[in-house]
């Protein structure tokens, strides 16, 4: 089935832009103004993506176009208790609601001395000269219709700034809210990480539902690490199934810095999350990891893309994926090793395990490469569950069930460990033990 | 009533039959061993005991303290006491040795109607087994059997069998592949374990073994059948002669019947 995309359907975002844009505050650079335009004219040419489209071939984004989503959110239907276990103890946090920052839900009571956390609002005012020479300069609207619609339509968001030497010991945690109420709402969070030279910071980022309803959420988040900065950042996409997420992620690495994203899936109806990194400056190393768990009618669709521009850069990908039910999840993995760009080591890999007759998941790597003396690899496996595993686990006396729970779980556990902070490994092991049946004997064996 | 009691077992895989009428009873405190050639079923035989299910039982029955362990899931055959040590133990990354262990000894005990075992008396309780086998502190920790050497997965067998504490216990070829360190290790192990309640199907393809576990009863098993049983120097037979001499009158008799 292909999708059939009528004028109207992009008209929908278009024909509101002018009333937004002339709502949006008087202050902030004209040059992010003139981007917005820019891009909402890309988008009234690029219009929503059809199956057509090599890059959306299997992810069908007709339901999004189709419904007649809304850009006037409420903010006050959120309340402290109602997204008190995305807290973590004792870090600071903000909490975006409906894509727009709520300082009463926010705890910024911690923070230290030098490093600016704030919303994009507040940045834009304070901090023009930090926010303008990066904003919307790394994830390019060209080609993406979602990434197109956020830059024209972005409410709020947050911003972090890192000084140079600056080592920044606790994660920082972004919980931002989706809390439908109604009719369908759209929002468009925008996220801004500038880690300076040789500063360290953790950014936790954590999608999740309050209330029922249908609604988008297409964030983008841009992360620069400057020479020799260290970046962990984790993204936590827990929506409720009735969520659409189109999220990308762009990493700029500069010279000798070192960054790992873990995105982790397990929420949202219709998920895409599309991770660009770009090593920029030599000896760069980036490390991309996910995990995703579908279920229902779920799917998921991580699009990866790492260009290797510099020589002596390092870049490992590890994505491994939990199909059960229905659930569909597409893999997509480009590594571009530009002209010059020696002794390159790109490593890639996807494993898929397949719990249920009736999940599909498509993998396709792609390599292209212009340089002579680089390694590259790449990897991708579809499976199901070890028999021979599952009969040993069984002759000890564990019972069938607990047994396959028991190997689903040890599939993930690489990606588990590889976690660094001990409250969102938690909460992905929690998670796990929940989902799986027999999961309190899965708690008891791991 | 012995323990065990198999009678007329015929079993298949793939539509092949590997088990051809296999009769054997084993009695509580009792050590068999089964020899035989390559081929000749043994470890289908230990294999349809644990209860795997692409062996396919055609014919026969096998009774376990009287009953019928055919119906039985592995993992309940495990729960009534049956231990098998594999001959080629599976690594599960991921999955921690001794959590594992505990979760197994707990699925047992709860069994049983036996408490659970907390996590500090857990951990008393291993360590003494784990002198038993002399296992080294850090394969405890490591997920189950992975990276380990062939001695150290065969040890590993010897010591879930230790902590699981079975009635049964079936020992596929646990030998095969050892040095002599590894494998007076093993047959160490399984002699401690040796007890008035307690009995073992030893399986083996190289007479060694018995030099180290000395069983009461040796039974040869040719082409799915067991073609001869003895004492413990039926085994010493076995080395001076091989197996030909067993196998010629088979032949002979497989052509009558046929």
């Amino acid at each position: 089935m292909t999708t059939t995309m009528t004028a109207s359907d992009t008209d929908r975002f278009v024909g509101v832009f002018d009333t937004f844009e002339q709502a949006l505050p008087a202050s902030g650079p004209e040059s992010l103004r003139r981007q917005r335009r820019q891009a909402i004219e890309r988008f009234s040419h690029l219009g929503f993506p059809t199956l057509r489209q090599e890059e959306w071939r299997f992810t069908n984004v007709g339901p999004i176009a189709r419904t007649p989503f809304s850009l006037d959110v409420a903010v006050d239907g959120v309340t402290g208790s109602s997204i008190q276990a995305f807290s973590y103890e004792g870090t600071v946090q903000l909490t975006l609601v409906n894509g727009r920052f709520v300082p009463q839900l926010s705890d910024l009571d911690s923070l230290p001395e030098g490093i600016v956390v704030c919303s994009l609002g507040e940045a834009l005012e304070k901090h023009p000269e930090k926010v303008e020479p990066h904003l919307g300069r790394l994830a390019s609207f060209e080609n993406h219709p979602f990434v197109a619609l956020n830059t024209a339509f972005y409410g709020d968001g947050v911003f972090i700034w890192v000084p140079r030497n600056q080592v920044v010991e606790e994660p920082i945690n972004l919980v931002l809210v989706g809390n439908p109420s109604g009719d369908p709402i759209a929002f468009f969070p925008r996220n801004l990480i500038v880690s300076g030279q040789s500063s360290q910071v953790t950014v936790v980022e954590q999608y999740v539902t309050v209330g029922e309803g249908a609604y988008l959420t297409a964030p983008v988040t841009e992360i620069i690490a400057e020479d020799n900065a260290v970046v962990d950042h984790y993204k936590l996409q827990r929506e409720s199934t009735q969520a659409f997420h189109m999220a990308t992620f762009q990493l700029q690495l500069g010279r000798d810095s070192n960054v790992s994203s873990h995105s982790i899936s397990w929420g949202g109806g219709l998920v895409r999350n599309d991770v660009n990194a770009v090593l920029d400056g030599q000896g760069g190393e980036a490390t991309l990891n996910g995990l995703y768990m579908v279920e229902g009618t779920q799917l998921v669709d991580n699009h990866m893309r790492v260009d290797h521009v510099a020589a002596n850069c390092d870049s490992h990908e590890l994505y491994k994926g939990i199909l059960e039910g229905k659930g569909r999840s597409v893999f997509n993995g480009r590594i571009y090793v530009h002209p010059g760009a020696q002794k390159t080591d790109a490593k890639q890999t996807n494993r898929n395990l397949l719990i249920s007759p009736d999940a599909l998941c498509n993998s396709n790597p792609q390599l292209e490469i212009f340089a002579d003396d680089v390694k590259c690899t790449h990897g991708s496996t579809v499976g199901q569950l070890d028999e021979t595993a599952i009969f040993y686990l069984r002759s000890r006396g564990i019972g069938e069930e607990a047994a396959r729970s028991l190997l689903t779980y040890a599939f993930a556990a690489d990606i588990v460990e590889r976690i660094k902070v001990g409250a969102v490994r938690r909460d992905l092991e929690e998670f796990l033990f929940r989902r799986l049946p027999k999961g309190d004997i899965v708690r008891q064996a791991v | 009533m012995s323990l065990l009691e198999i009678k007329n077992l015929h079993a298949q895989v793939e539509e092949q039959e590997i088990l051809k009428g296999v009769d054997l009873a084993v009695n509580q405190g009792e050590i068999h061993a089964i020899m035989g050639p390559n081929g000749s079923g043994k470890s289908t035989l230990a294999q349809v005991l644990a209860g795997k299910e692409e062996y396919e039982v055609t014919e026969g029955e096998i009774l376990y303290k009287g009953q019928d362990l055919l119906e039985m899931a592995p993992e309940e055959r495990a729960r009534e006491g049956i231990f098998m040590a594999f001959q080629y133990p599976v690594e599960i990354p991921g999955v921690s040795n001794v959590y594992f262990l505990k979760a197994a000894l707990n699925a047992i005990r709860t069994h049983r109607g036996l408490e659970e075992m907390d996590a500090m008396d857990f951990l008393v309780y291993v360590r003494e087994k784990m002198k038993v086998v002399k296992m080294d502190e850090a394969l405890l920790n490591r997920p189950v059997n992975e990276g380990f050497s062939g001695g150290e997965k065969k040890r590993n067998e010897i010591f879930h069998m230790s902590v699981l504490d079975p009635v049964l216990a079936v020992l596929d070829e646990t030998d095969s592949g050892l040095d002599i360190d590894a494998l007076k290790i093993v047959a160490d192990g399984v002699n401690s374990l040796r007890s008035e309640e307690r009995a073992f199907l030893v399986i083996t393809h190289y007479q060694r073994l018995l030099n180290y576990i000395v069983p009461d009863v040796v039974h040869v098993l040719i082409d799915g059948r067991i073609v001869r049983t003895g004492g413990k120097d039926l085994a010493l037979e076995l080395e001076d002669k091989g197996y030909a001499w067993l196998e010629e009158p088979l032949g002979a008799a497989e052509t009558v019947s046929t």
